[in-house]
């Protein structure tokens, strides 16, 4: 058996295209997936119209002047805005692709802010967004950031008006000194001040006074009215964020979404490494004409698969080494479960390469192996990353069933244990079971060719 | 053409061999021996059996029923298309073979190989940029290393041109006569196989029709009239129903 994988070493390395794929496709998939991860996305271009008058962008709450430029800006930290002075440019922005969506503040924006804060009544202030629909996923992609920065600025001025609320409040309260427009600074007298007067009031009286109840009922409003309107602060508080998430995983592990990209990345790079080399080396044996030379006594058929599974699972385990290195050092992951890793990226590169043998045995040709190789290889990994709730109940235990079968979802499973510190003894024995299946399979179809 | 061969031990004997792929029987109840040095040619139609034959001849192939007296390690056995590796020189597909063969002295048994299929000038150039006679020197080298009584060819010039047939049936004329190998050889070409046989072999639907030399399958014919032996051969199948 020796020989003979020096033998495929060698045609490998007279191979170069072949290697080359083989080396090349996880570096640069790992290459991208960690500048991916690392770099997050970039932003879209949005047209920004601002048709506010320059110097008419100041709102005044409670006597407080706020400048409306400085919650659009929040806008600018997620988007890379391409400034115009009309609509209509704006628009044409859109139509011409040169931005993905169009952001318009209209003229009269502030005049409503302006009239809801101060209890005006009229119309609730409103912005335009104009999207492009050339593309779905890029509409999608400005709409969700448009509105998270709107929801971030509407959430800023909310908050500001509630700290001016809650001064109001506190002056209602304890009172305190008030500027006002045109009349200048009021003193507020307060609840708690108003209470001590009448109070004071109430010692000088005779007990006998006619106007003890009615003083002593005014006390009391001002202290009940003070301690209830201190409540009211955490009440107002919550309107901004009435409800709050606690969030919990019940079932699955706590993989981060940047790790879960790495797993999926290694494994389907390991899985089309061992499963076309396995495949097509065991093929070539088949379209040189060795193969019956080799079995009439020179190696036995269970001797020659269990090379091929070895030499593949071997190459695959190297490179998928290899790409999780690099995207571990990119992300830093935590080194201390390296053993881990190793065994449960050994166990898959079998399992693969034992898919690959079968495979390899039901086809003469390298070529129609490597097409078979890959016309399986695809929806195995696409039906293995379908979420639970994403389809029916029924179709997803289907889907269960057939990704359990192929080792991509047991591989991704014991990749997700050795990274995030679950069990792995599960599914490295699903992917054990597997090798035996696939080889055992191959062993079986093996026996009709001589 | 090796003298006294039915007088020599047999150095191979292949007794009632049948084959079945379910209800198709490929070949029914052959028998034959082969004596050491002789040249034995199998020829028949299409689909006669000749390469399920020399399969079960070279163990490469299990038999529904029969025996064979050698074991596979003990024939060399070359396919009809050439069983090697193009991406390996001549040299590395021979020494390959041989150690997986357990050869005694790979290295003086291969430079031997090459000497012996005139190959040594291109020992280290890729099977693959070989002509198609000398693939097939190289597939031959490759069923001889294991130093074989008996050599089994598997239609060995079908893709050859004249020129290149006539140094493979040199070669292979040397081996029987110079080296005493037994070889069993089939052919489509029955003007081959008269020029080159000691004996032949006929199959047709899997039955051996006919064992004996060329001039004895001739005179089977029952025809006195100048025929050439192509024609002689087929008025003997004619004659037998195929």
């Amino acid at each position: 058996m020796r020989w003979l994988l020096l033998k495929d070493l060698r045609i490998l390395r007279r191979s170069p295209l072949l290697v080359a794929l083989l080396v090349l496709y996880p570096v640069v998939i790992a290459l991208l997936v960690g500048v991916a991860l690392s770099s997050g996305p970039s932003k879209p271009k949005v047209a920004f119209a601002n048709l506010v008058a320059p110097g008419e962008a100041q709102i005044n709450v409670g006597g407080r002047q706020l400048d409306a430029t400085n919650y659009a800006s929040e806008l600018f930290d997620k988007v890379d805005p391409i400034r115009v002075d009309t609509r209509e440019d704006a628009i044409a922005k859109v139509r011409s692709g040169e931005a993905l969506g169009a952001l318009v503040i209209p003229p009269d924006v502030i005049e409503r802010l302006q009239g809801t804060l101060g209890l005006g009544g009229g119309e609730r202030p409103a912005v335009e967004v104009y999207y492009s629909a050339e593309n779905p996923l890029k509409r999608r992609y400005v709409q969700a950031t448009i509105d998270s920065t709107l929801a971030d600025a509407n959430k800023a001025l909310s908050d500001e008006i509630f700290k001016q609320a809650a001064r109001y409040l506190n002056l209602i309260v304890v009172g305190g000194s008030l500027s006002l427009p045109i009349v200048g600074d009021v003193d507020i007298l307060g609840l708690r001040n108003a209470q001590a007067i009448v109070d004071g009031a109430l010692a000088t009286l005779p007990r006998d006074s006619e106007s003890r109840p009615a003083l002593a009922q005014v006390s009391r409003f001002a202290r009940l009215a003070a301690n209830n309107l201190d409540v009211s602060k955490p009440i107002l508080a919550s309107i901004g964020s009435p409800v709050r998430v606690e969030e919990k995983a019940i079932a699955g592990s706590k993989t981060s979404l940047d790790v879960f990209a790495v797993e999926v990345a290694v494994v389907i790079s390991l899985m089309n490494v061992a499963l076309l080399l396995a495949a097509g080396m065991l093929a070539l044996e088949r379209e040189e004409h060795a193969f019956g030379r080799l079995v009439r006594g020179l190696v036995s058929r269970t001797g020659l698969l269990l090379e091929k599974i070895g030499l593949a699972g071997l190459c695959g385990w190297a490179l998928a080494i290899l790409m999780l290195a690099v995207l571990a050092a990119i992300l830093g992951l935590d080194w201390s479960r390296t053993p881990a890793w190793l065994a449960a990226l050994a166990f898959a590169a079998l399992a693969f390469a034992a898919l690959g043998v079968a495979i390899g045995a039901l086809t003469r040709e390298v070529r129609a192996a490597s097409l078979l190789a890959f016309m399986l290889a695809l929806p195995i990994a696409a039906l293995a990353l379908v979420p639970s709730g994403a389809v029916g109940g029924t179709l997803y235990d289907g889907i269960r069933i057939v990704s359990g079968a192929f080792p991509f979802k047991p591989a991704l499973d014991a990749l997700d244990a050795a990274l995030s510190g679950g069990g792995l003894a599960a599914p490295l024995a699903h992917l054990a079971a597997l090798t035996a299946g696939f080889a055992l399979f191959a062993r079986l179809t093996l026996r009709r060719f001589a | 053409m090796a003298a006294s061969q039915t007088d020599a031990p047999a150095a191979l004997l292949a007794q009632a061999l049948s084959k079945s792929y379910g209800v198709r029987r490929a070949l029914q109840e052959v028998s034959f021996s082969a004596a050491p040095g002789e040249l034995l040619a199998i020829i028949g139609p299409n689909g006669a059996g000749k390469t399920t034959l020399l399969q079960i001849l070279a163990g490469a192939l299990e038999p529904t029923a029969g025996s064979v007296s050698l074991d596979p390690g003990e024939v060399g056995w070359v396919p009809q298309q050439p069983a090697i590796y193009s991406k390996l020189s001549v040299r590395e597909n021979l020494l390959l073979f041989a150690r997986l063969e357990k050869v005694a002295d790979v290295h003086e048994t291969v430079g031997r190989m090459l000497e012996q299929a005139g190959l040594s000038d291109r020992a280290g150039d890729p099977v693959g940029t070989l002509s198609g006679g000398n693939q097939q020197r190289v597939n031959i080298a490759v069923g001889l290393l294991g130093d074989p009584a008996v050599l089994l060819l598997d239609e060995p010039s079908s893709a050859l041109d004249p020129r290149q047939r006539e140094r493979l049936w040199e070669f292979v004329s040397a081996l029987a006569r110079e080296g005493g190998t037994t070889v069993v050889y089939s052919t489509h070409n029955v003007v081959e196989a008269e020029r080159y046989a000691d004996r032949l072999l006929v199959l047709a639907d899997g039955e051996l029709l006919f064992a004996g030399t060329p001039a004895e399958l001739e005179r089977a014919t029952g025809e006195h009239e100048a025929i050439d032996f192509e024609g002689a051969f087929v008025r003997f199948l004619r004659s037998r129903g195929h």
